[in-house]
């Protein structure tokens, strides 16, 4: 380390090392931390916008009738709430992650390509200036779900959808660039000795999501263009009427949509492997198949889009294909859930807030892969489709799934970025709040799904009520629950007991084992020892 | 300092490109959303796109700069070769949406408007009129759409355009042997042929496009037929339009001598890109003109 440090100030008469000052270091950054930095405060601001969205959509179903919002109004509110939450909230904070930890992680001076992952960032703000916008346009924002089937997108969509189309396309842009950059990072700068099977699995998973994204962002784009040219050229890409077909909107869009989920999921999977073997003070158990699983749910990924197409109309030996294929996806992601198992069996385990971050990610993440289960059965989903037992479904697997992983990793690395421990009461109680308060608001969706209520509509039939209050009042207080998450962010941030170089007891990896807490601006200008 | 740089990766310090970009990028596309709505003239998007113009000559600028001032080492040039190719796998998924939506098109959604599989009732009660054919000239709703009353073949106008296309990419490897013999008037003399044909190939297009439209009324709202067609050969013809200003600004900075045997990714970079908007049109030669 001592020599290390005597580099640092050796090159300090060369090099500017430190930040710039004021607003302009945010604007001009070519530093991975800053950018990172960057994505993660993007990340929780679209949350909580989301999340008011969300509180919105709560409120006006805590009773049946209509109460609060005008039904246009509530169809605006799931429809941004979607968008925002998937390209605003959960894609930016593991893109944020990334920056933070690749090049800690794999022993690298920067991103492979700093200027550009600048652009990728600042492209976002306004990308969702554009989207929120909408809001405020005559006709309201888009209202036809985050999936935007035509032709509610097309014939039947207000003018503001346009300003959305962009905005998906700049996001797009983004996603590609900041791709690119993470691949070219993990490929090509990797410290002498990090071979690809030694590297983190957050690095793996990362690797593959990047491809994922390269493969599936300019698909979207695609279907997005095709929109606009529908809506404005003259074309039938979605019009029966022109030789086209609504229904090809749909495979197009879930050619993108299905990987979609892995991208938000797989970063989240590195993120639970890197913190079970710490609290567990065990190496990961099987790291290979836990590779080789993460590889098989990508390719897998690109061929059972149409399972969510199950009621649209479809060939009976579609329904089937694509049926199996989709149940298939459960043999990789069984072999990472029973790998993190092992890891903790017979451990000397520890429950501090990540850990149970990560254990909540396991246990509920788990609840949200059988319910996928059972909705990729193609005989019953004709009975949950569209119901709340999709949304159930779907919000086990990102909120108890992809942003629990990314509350965990906030709580493992923070210590190593800020050189502060966060408050570990706070913790516990952020933890156990959450917990509690995200069941109390998603079990419940599942049985008045099974029962018929359909999702996407702000009124129901009587029967559905006492659920419904039950889910609304779980929401208000995980809603809450992350407020006062912002709150012990801010803490930690401005303060905080010293957090030691290697942070956990059990951490492994570069960024706790070569690098101090924090680490300087410019870490691994020298390539670290690789064991 | 200089021996520094040998060994080093360059990490840049602070750059305000990308935020101009950004604003450009943003306005152009606002602009153009408003453009749509009629609400705003075209103005307001041009100035983005002049925007995004600077942005490129300054940013590529610094780049170019960085690079003969000897910054980059090897490492730095393969992460741009990893970006140049995961980039044009990028493009490829891009063109794959639109061929994706042609096979649907010809497999699935016109047979099925015809009656194919279990789909009789979709034709006999909304369409009874409706035959499926491909080239698709007619459309199930035809006062909705303007008929188009022919389609060209293959073996006229696009067979030379293939040929052009296919010379283009023999003439740029001409070029890279140039430049790996140092052998710059060859280099530059291969380079404008490549140049020279990529905008024939374009002008042809164009002159395609004025025939199809005002002759045969094959247009892009002539349904599903004409939408595939100019989407596909458009976006085609656009990169087309972008690899030849590319491989210009190659040529020139080739004769300016900013090249050496060893040290020449960005004339490979667009040589890669230009042989993809090649693959692209045989893929296109073969599936939108020919079968």
């Amino acid at each position: 380390m001592s020599t290390e440090i005597a580099h640092e100030t050796a090159h300090d008469e060369h090099h500017d090392h430190g930040p710039a000052k004021g607003l302009m270091r945010w604007v001009t950054t070519t530093n991975h931390k800053d950018i990172g930095t960057l994505y993660l405060w993007l990340s929780f601001i679209m949350l909580l916008y989301g999340g008011a969205m969300a509180m919105v959509i709560r409120l006006e179903l805590f009773q049946p009738g209509l109460q609060w919002v005008e039904p246009h109004f509530f169809n605006q509110m799931t429809t941004m709430h979607g968008l925002v939450m998937v390209f605003g909230a959960i894609m930016p904070a593991f893109v944020g992650l990334a920056n933070w930890l690749l090049p800690m992680m794999i022993g690298a001076p920067d991103m492979a390509l700093p200027r550009m992952n600048n652009w990728s960032f600042w492209i976002l703000p306004f990308a969702f200036a554009m989207l929120a916008s909408t809001t405020f346009m005559e006709g309201g924002a888009p209202a036809f779900g985050w999936t935007f089937y035509a032709p509610l997108s097309t014939t039947f969509a207000p003018a503001s959808t346009d300003f959305f189309i962009f905005a998906v396309h700049l996001m797009g842009i983004s996603s590609v660039m900041g791709s690119i950059n993470i691949i070219a990072t993990i490929l090509n700068m990797r410290a002498p000795g990090m071979t690809l099977m030694k590297m983190p699995l957050f690095v793996w998973t990362w690797l593959i999501t990047a491809y994922l994204l390269i493969a599936v962002m300019p698909v979207l784009a695609g279907a997005v263009t095709m929109m606009l040219t529908d809506r404005h050229f003259g074309t039938s890409f979605f019009d029966a009427a022109g030789g086209g077909d609504p229904v090809m909107f749909q495979h197009i869009f879930w050619f993108f949509g299905h990987p979609e989920v892995y991208i938000m999921i797989l970063p989240a999977f590195g993120v639970i492997s890197a913190i079970i073997p710490t609290f567990a003070r065990k190496p990961l158990f099987g790291y290979s198949s836990m590779v080789y699983a993460s590889a098989s749910i990508a390719i897998l990924s690109f061929m059972v889009w149409a399972h969510h197409m199950f009621t649209t109309g479809m060939p009976v030996a579609g329904e089937l294909y694509f049926m199996y294929a989709t149940i298939l996806i459960s043999v990789p992601t069984g072999v990472k859930v029973f790998n993190w198992v092992t890891t903790m069996w017979k451990g000397s385990m520890t429950f501090e807030t990540p850990m149970l971050f990560a254990l909540g990610f396991i246990v509920m993440f788990t609840i949200g892969g059988f319910s996928g289960l059972m909705l990729g059965v193609a005989p019953v989903d004709t009975q949950y489709h569209d119901t709340y037992f999709v949304v159930a479904h779907f919000h086990y697997v990102l909120v108890t799934g992809a942003l629990y992983s990314i509350i965990a990793a906030f709580y493992y690395w923070v210590p190593k970025w800020t050189g502060h421990m966060y408050d570990e009461r706070l913790g516990k109680i952020h933890f156990w709040w959450s917990t509690i308060a995200v069941n109390v608001l998603f079990f419940p969706q599942h049985f008045v799904g099974l029962a018929g209520m359909p999702r996407r509509i702000p009124d129901y039939a009587l029967q559905f009520a006492e659920f419904n209050q039950i889910s609304s009042i779980g929401g208000f207080a995980f809603g809450l629950a992350q407020v006062f998450f912002l709150y012990i962010v801010i803490k930690t941030i401005r303060g905080g007991e010293k957090a030691t170089d290697r942070v956990w007891e059990g951490a492994t990896g570069l960024e706790f084992e070569q690098l101090p807490s924090p680490p300087p601006y410019h870490s691994f200008n020298e390539p670290p020892p690789v064991k | 300092m200089s021996s520094a740089s040998d060994q080093d990766y360059y990490v840049p310090h602070g750059t305000h490109w990308p935020i101009i970009g950004s604003v450009g990028l943003t306005l152009s596309v606002v602009g153009f959303a408003n453009y749509l709505h009629d609400t705003w003239s075209l103005t307001p998007t041009l100035v983005g796109l002049a925007i995004l113009f600077f942005m490129m000559f300054g940013w590529f600028g610094q780049v170019i700069n960085e690079s003969l001032s000897g910054l980059y080492n090897k490492q730095v040039d393969l992460s741009f070769r990893w970006s140049m190719s995961w980039f044009i796998f990028s493009e490829v998924m891009f063109f794959g949406a639109f061929f994706g939506a042609l096979f649907y098109a010809r497999m699935y959604s016109i047979p099925w408007l015809d009656g194919a599989s279990n789909n009789d009732a979709t034709a006999q009660y909304l369409w009874p009129d409706f035959e499926a054919a491909w080239p698709l000239l007619t459309v199930p709703l035809a006062e909705k759409y303007e008929v188009a009353k022919a389609f060209i073949g293959p073996w006229g106008l696009p067979a030379i355009n293939t040929v052009i296309l296919l010379t283009s990419g023999l003439t740029v490897t001409f070029a890279h042997w140039a430049l790996k013999k140092n052998d710059t008037p060859k280099l530059v003399y291969w380079l404008a042929a490549t140049v020279a044909l990529g905008f024939g190939f374009v002008v042809l297009q164009g002159y395609e496009y004025v025939h199809l439209y005002r002759d045969l009324n094959l247009r892009l709202d002539s349904g599903i037929y004409g939408s595939t067609f100019f989407m596909l050969t458009g976006f085609h013809g656009f990169h087309v339009t972008m690899g030849a200003t590319m491989l210009l600004i190659i040529m020139i900075r080739a004769a300016k001598g900013h090249f050496t045997p060893e040290n020449h990714f960005a004339f490979e970079g667009v040589a890669w890109y230009w042989h993809f908007v090649d693959v692209v049109w045989l893929g296109l030669f073969i599936f939108v003109y020919w079968i």
